[in-house]
Parts: C-alpha cells; sequence; structure tokens
C-alpha cells in the first residue's frame, strides 16, 4: 500500500464511510497532496463504495480541490474587477516573468504553480494574491518580485 | 387516500391530489406546458426552466415540474409574462447551444429545436457562447458519441444512468458557466464504466448524446453488387419501428417492415427470432448441465445460479462491476452474435456463397449491440460475425431516406433459412421474455410434458416489476433428467441496471437460493432498449409489451424446440445442442474489467 492509500483509509476512519464524507476526505489528500489525483479519487471510490465520477464531478467543483498536479506553492493571483482596475495585469506579467511560466503551469522543477482565481474578499487592499494558505495584499510588481525571491530562497 | 385541494388553471377549476405537481395537475386539464430537463422516467431536476408558470398573486414564476400544487392556487400558463420569461429561457439555452440544426443527427428529432420552432426565436438576442466554452467530441465509442457543444446541461443522461441504471458512467463536473456532462476525469466513454446501453441517448432531448450510425455503410453495401447483404432483425424493432414511420404506440409492423428491408435492398431477410429460438435450445441445455453438475456431480467448478447472457449491456455491467460472477454467466453468445456466427458458416455453406462476400447487418432496439458486434471474441466464423448493426432508429432513417411509404406497404414474410421463428422467440423483445421461453423448453425437456400454465403463459415472469421471482416444481421427470425429481427450479428477472445490481447483491449475500437469472440491461427489456425511438417513457414501455405478447399469441409455434429451421440446423450442422460444433460458433467467454 502506498502513501496515498494509506492517507486516504486513515482519513475515511476518520471522517466515516458516508458519502457525506467524501469532501473532508478530499480536502484531507488536497491538504497533503496539493492536489488530487486520478489514483486518489479512485482509492476514495474503492473506500467508500461510490462511483468514480462523482468523487470527479464533486473535486472539479471546487476551485480549489486541484485534480491536475500543482506545484509545491500554488499562487493564485485574483481575477476579479477590484484587483484588476489596481493593475492585476502587471502583477500577472511580474510572477510570469520571474518565474518563467504561465498562467495555469507550473515551473520545471516542480516548486510553483500560477493561477488565477475569484474574489479573496480582499478589494480595499487589492491587488491581491494566495500564496498556498497565506495572503498578500496591496501588490505592487516590486513587492512581487521581493515575496517571491523570499520563496524562492525557502526549502519545500 | 390522498387529500384534494381545488386549484384553477388559466381559469380552469380543478380539483387534483395535493401530491401532484402543477405539470400533473396541467396534464388532467390537457394542458401542455413545455418541459426539457423533465423525463417521466426520471426525478425532478428542475434546472432547464422552460416549464415555468405564473402563479397569480405572487411574484414567482414556479417551475411547473418541481412545484406541488397547493389548495387555492391560481395558475396561468400562457400569460404574456410567462411567454416572454419562457422565450427568454429559451434563448439562453441556445446562446450556449451549438444550433447549426441543419448539420445535426437529432435534426427534426430535438425537443430543444422543437421548442425554438414553436416559440419562433428567430433573432438572436444574446451573445452566443458556444465558440468559448472549447467544446470536446467524444467519438471513440462504437456505440454512443457525445457532443458538448449541443448539450443544455439538463442532466436527463446523468440521472438516466444513476437512477436507471445505477452505473454512474457519467456526472456534472465543473461548476457556473464551465459546468458540463463528464466522465470520470474526463476520459473517452469507451474508456469508462460505461455498459453502451445508450439510455442516455433515448433520454437526451438534444444532439448531445446519439449513437454511432452506420447508415453511408450499410448503404454502400446494399448498392455493391458483389456483396451479398444479410439482414436480422432483432424482436422489439417490429413493436417500434411503426413509432418513427407514423403508426400509433404498440402497433405491430413486422411484415411491413420485413416488405421495406426488402425494398432497400437487401438480399435476404432474416431474424433474430431464429437464433433466439436456438438460443433457447443451446442455454436451457446448458442450464440443465449445470443442474445436474451441481446438484448430482457436485462439481465446484460449476456455478449457480446461471445468469442469461443475451444483453450486451448486462455483460459489460458485469464484467465491470461484478466480475467474480462472470463463470455464472451462460456461455451462449447473444442471438444477435450466434446469427452472425450461423450467417457466415451455416448460411454461406447452403447459400453456396462465399462467406467473404456476405455483409451481415442487424437491426437492433440496442446501442450496446454495436459494442458487441465490434468485440475481438465476436470473429468466430473466420470474419467478423456481425458487419453493422442498426438501431431500430436509424432503420427508419433509412426507409424514409428510400421514399418508400411505409403505412402504405403489404405485409410480407421473412426469407427462409434463418428467417423461421416461434412464439417463444418474439418474447425475448421483453423484460422476463427469455426466462418463459427457456421455462417453456427445458420443462418439456425434463418432464416430456408442457409447461402446466393456460396457453403457455408463464404470467409469473412477466410485467413491470423491477425484480420478479417464479418457483417452477418440477414433477414426475423423464428418466434422464430424474434427478430433478421434485426440485423447485427457482428463477428470478431483472430489469434496469439498477434491478440487476439488486439481484447481484442478493446473489453475493448467498440470501437466495436462485438456479436461473434473467437480467435485460434496459427497463422494461429490449423494447425499451436504447435504440428504441424517442420517447421512450413507461406507458410506451407497456403498449410496447402488450404488443410482443399479442405477437407471440398469434405464432402458431410457440415454443422454440418446435422450430422446424432450429430442428433442421441440428440434423445437417450443429449436431445436438451443446455440441463441440456449438461451442465453435455459438458460445463465448467474457472478461473482466476495470471497475473505476
Amino acid at each position: 500500500m502506498n502513501s496515498t492509500q494509506t492517507l486516504i483509509k486513515d482519513l475515511a476512519r476518520q471522517y466515516g464511510r458516508d458519502r457525506r464524507n467524501l469532501l473532508p476526505i478530499i480536502q484531507g489528500v488536497v491538504e497533503q497532496e496539493n492536489y488530487i489525483s486520478e489514483f486518489a479519487m479512485i482509492e476514495i471510490a474503492k473506500e467508500l463504495n461510490m462511483p468514480a465520477s462523482d468523487v470527479f464531478g464533486t473535486a472539479s467543483f471546487y476551485s480549489f480541490l486541484e485534480h491536475r498536479k500543482m506545484g509545491f506553492y500554488v499562487i493564485r493571483v485574483c481575477k476579479t474587477i477590484a484587483c484588476a482596475m489596481k493593475g492585476t495585469n502587471q502583477i500577472m506579467h511580474a510572477i510570469e516573468d520571474m518565474l518563467k511560466v504561465k498562467i495555469g503551469e507550473t515551473t520545471p522543477d516542480g516548486k510553483f504553480t500560477v493561477l488565477q482565481t475569484n474574489c479573496l474578499g480582499w478589494c480595499h487592499k487589492a491587488p491581491a494574491m494566495l500564496i498556498n494558505d497565506e495572503v498578500f495584499t496591496d501588490l505592487s510588481p516590486e513587492r512581487v518580485r521581493e515575496i517571491l525571491g523570499e520563496y524562492m530562497r525557502k526549502n519545500r | 387516500m390522498n387529500e384534494k385541494v381545488n386549484i384553477t388553471i388559466n381559469g380552469v377549476p380543478l380539483r387534483v391530489d395535493e401530491n401532484k405537481t402543477i405539470l400533473d395537475a396541467a396534464e388532467e386539464l390537457n394542458i401542455k406546458i413545455p418541459t426539457l430537463c423533465y423525463h417521466k422516467d426520471l426525478c425532478v431536476a428542475g434546472n432547464c426552466r422552460v416549464c415555468v408558470v405564473e402563479q397569480v398573486g405572487t411574484n414567482k414564476l414556479p417551475a411547473a415540474c418541481a412545484t406541488p400544487v397547493h389548495d387555492g392556487m391560481e395558475i396561468m400558463t400562457n400569460s404574456l409574462k410567462v411567454r416572454n420569461a419562457r422565450k427568454h429561457i429559451i434563448e439562453l439555452l441556445l446562446a450556449e447551444h451549438n444550433a447549426e440544426c441543419t448539420k445535426c443527427y437529432k435534426n427534426g428529432n430535438c425537443e430543444l429545436q422543437e421548442l425554438a420552432a414553436e416559440y419562433k426565436i428567430i433573432n438572436q438576442e444574446f451573445m452566443n457562447l458556444v465558440a468559448d466554452h472549447g467544446c470536446t467530441i467524444d467519438d471513440f465509442s462504437p456505440s454512443i458519441m457525445k457532443d458538448d457543444s449541443r448539450c443544455i446541461r439538463c442532466q436527463r443522461c446523468v440521472r438516466t444512468c444513476a437512477e436507471l441504471q445505477g452505473v454512474n458512467a457519467l456526472t456534472v463536473a465543473y461548476k457556473g458557466s464551465e459546468m458540463k456532462i463528464s466522465t470520470f476525469f474526463e476520459k473517452p466513454i469507451s474508456d469508462v464504466v460505461c455498459t453502451n446501453c445508450g439510455q442516455c441517448v433515448n433520454h437526451c432531448p438534444t444532439g448531445a448524446l446519439i449513437e454511432k450510425n452506420y447508415i453511408e455503410e450499410v448503404w454502400e453495401a446494399i448498392s455493391d453488387p458483389e456483396k451479398h447483404v444479410v439482414v436480422q432483425t432483432a424482436p422489439a424493432v417490429r413493436v417500434g419501428l411503426g413509432e418513427e414511420l407514423g403508426f400509433e404506440v404498440g402497433e405491430r409492423v413486422t411484415g411491413k417492415m420485413v416488405a421495406a428491408l426488402k425494398r432497400l435492398g437487401f438480399d435476404a431477410v432474416l431474424d433474430t427470432d431464429f437464433t433466439a429460438d436456438l438460443t433457447i435450445l443451446e442455454e436451457g441445455t446448458e442450464l440443465l448441465h449445470r443442474l445436474k453438475e451441481a446438484l448430482v456431480d457436485k462439481n465446484p467448478d460449476v456455478k449457480l445460479p446461471m445468469a442469461t447472457s443475451c444483453s450486451p449491456g448486462w455483460i459489460k455491467y458485469i464484467e465491470h462491476m461484478y466480475p467474480e460472477y462472470l463463470p455464472n454467466l451462460s456461455s451462449c453468445k447473444s442471438p444477435q452474435q450466434m446469427f452472425g456466427a450461423l450467417v457466415k458458416t451455416y448460411y454461406a455453406k447452403e447459400r453456396k456463397i462465399k462467406p467473404e462476400n456476405i455483409i451481415s447487418v442487424s437491426i437492433m432496439p440496442c446501442t450496446a449491440k454495436k459494442f458487441e458486434a465490434n468485440r475481438p471474441e465476436m470473429h468466430d466464423s473466420g470474419y467478423r460475425d456481425v458487419d453493422y448493426v442498426l438501431t431500430t432508429r436509424e432503420l427508419a432513417i433509412m426507409i424514409k431516406q428510400a421514399g418508400i411509404e411505409f403505412m402504405k406497404l403489404p405485409d410480407e414474410h421473412y426469407d427462409r433459412l434463418m428467417g423461421e421463428s416461434t412464439g417463444a422467440g418474439v418474447i425475448f423483445g421483453a423484460t422476463g421474455g427469455v426466462m418463459e421461453a427457456a421455462l417453456r423448453t427445458a420443462y418439456e425437456i425434463v418432464t416430456g410434458r408442457e409447461v402446466p400454465f393456460e396457453n403457455l403463459n408463464i404470467t409469473a415472469v412477466r410485467g413491470e416489476d423491477g425484480l420478479r421471482e417464479a418457483k417452477i416444481k418440477i414433477e414426475n421427470p423423464v428418466k434422464e433428467w430424474a434427478f430433478l425429481d421434485g426440485v423447485e427450479l427457482k428463477c428470478a428477472v431483472a430489469h434496469g441496471l439498477i434491478n440487476a445490481r439488486e439481484v447481484m447483491e442478493l446473489v453475493k449475500s448467498g440470501k437466495s437460493d436462485y438456479h436461473f437469472i434473467e437480467v435485460m440491461a434496459c427497463p422494461g427489456g429490449c423494447l425499451g432498449g436504447g435504440g428504441q425511438p424517442i420517447p421512450t417513457d413507461p406507458e410506451i414501455r407497456k403498449r410496447r409489451m402488450e404488443a410482443i405478447y399479442a405477437e407471440d399469441m398469434g405464432m402458431p409455434i410457440r415454443k422454440s424446440h418446435e422450430n422446424p429451421e432450429v430442428k433442421q440446423i441440428y440434423q445437417s450442422f450443429l449436431g445436438q445442442p451443446y455440441s463441440e460444433k456449438s461451442h465453435e460458433l455459438l458460445h463465448t467467454k467474457y472478461l473482466p474489467r476495470e471497475r473505476y
């Protein structure tokens, strides 16, 4: 049994094997692995004795339950209007320039993935972005370079 | 007793059960409210909104399919407010729908197109978003094609796959404007648990899910003078085809169908019912052998209950979901595949035609048959046993294309050699039919007497309940089957894969002691198949079922073993049921598949 299988068995034991416990189990996997793989979905389906398609349907509904392999740090830049008016464009350029990837892509070393997200609720301090669970606001291209520089020096 | 409530619809007073919806109530008054996501086979979804009506005295436009009536309710189904709202809803649906109707397979048989025509949606008021969606077409499956650009996300297919079939090959994925109907991980339909039953195709209101059609290929074969094109017709086609061609539901059109097929240019028009009869002899014999080996010889490798293997949707279902029970499946091929194997061997030999020049076509009420014909196992004649499978709907299209006035055709007879059939073969088209046909023959083999039921009608295995059970006691058998004396043969019949699951769970739990199980993948059996005319609903299935049993009663021979052509083929070609030759051509094996 590999680590994903063990993780899912533990989560199923912890939350129960009812259909309604699907979401916390998926969340548990995403917390550990940064995304939920096809393999993990099938394991969950087996564990909960439910159709794999329903696990996929549920996971794909939620923006933060990614089912494509993500980098260690997932950068989510707000794409909604308040941030856009305060210069998301430049923020995006700065990130893409620094990491040499485009929106939706992951750096070759697997360290960063750049995504867009809907409103983070930080309109009053726009533009805003998330790196994993941490929020950064009042961004400018210089500030982004500073933040990313720190992350690039960080170990995983 | 339900409480009654008083309501008015368009000013007409009505007293109606309180658990009824506005839609049900309007139906009682013969007022039509348009629907799209609603289907009589399925649970209420209420997501398309085209059935909105006005509830007088409120600001609301409730969905008629999803709103129960209550006392004093005043409903308007055709006020200006309703008309405007409904028109906008249709326009919005069309804004996200690939409305190139002339390039659509469902052109002329599309519920959305009908609505657009009814409401005369001529100007495009809303921006068209189809191009932005990046829709995909999945045409990898030999049975079913899925075109997301035609999809209106009503989710009938998802509910069909879950509620009627319990397969859940389809799901709703993503959300908002990106929401789509998807398989697991957006894989092709051919790569997931799909059984190819085609119920989703039958329930789809648009051209998003259609059968993969082989009409042009068949026309090409017919026009090739080198080829001898043989066609076989399944039992359920003759009670459905008329619906597509102007007849009332439940009209039997056997003779006209044969006449039409001859006019289309097929070189021989033959009957799958012939191999249905043959299936009974093979499968009935197999059952008796299994009973002997299990009850007398105590052979642990012989599995009971034995399950029928005529329905290719059921076969693929068990391969995916219960692979450990594959040894319980009868090794008999389905009548279609038996026919295919015999056409290119027995028929070719008798008719002195080179098998490589034969094209074998079958007309089926089924989309899974297309997949079945495509299986690598199905080449026992040395060629592909069945070359093309057409649904009832595809045949209707060909008849229309040929300019044949179907309703005015005379009744004609099947050609001979594999065209003779019995009432037992006909009832294969209804749930319980294989069981009944098998019992008519097996009981007589064992006891030497006819089954003890009036007119041979074993009514206990008939009907519409999803899972039915029957017992038949064997008394005074002939010497060879003496060990069966006093044995009560226990049978179960299930239709719709959701009920197949129920019966398999019973078997798995060890709570059942069935000897013989019949499973048909589609509700109602083949007469409710995924390839049958659209719409199909509970009432229509009932009428087709009555037609099947009427056809059976009208046949001069009603027991498979009395079919003269069946006797002949055993005499001159196969030897006897369950012989080596039979095994070579008429039996097969199936393989386990992934459940996820």
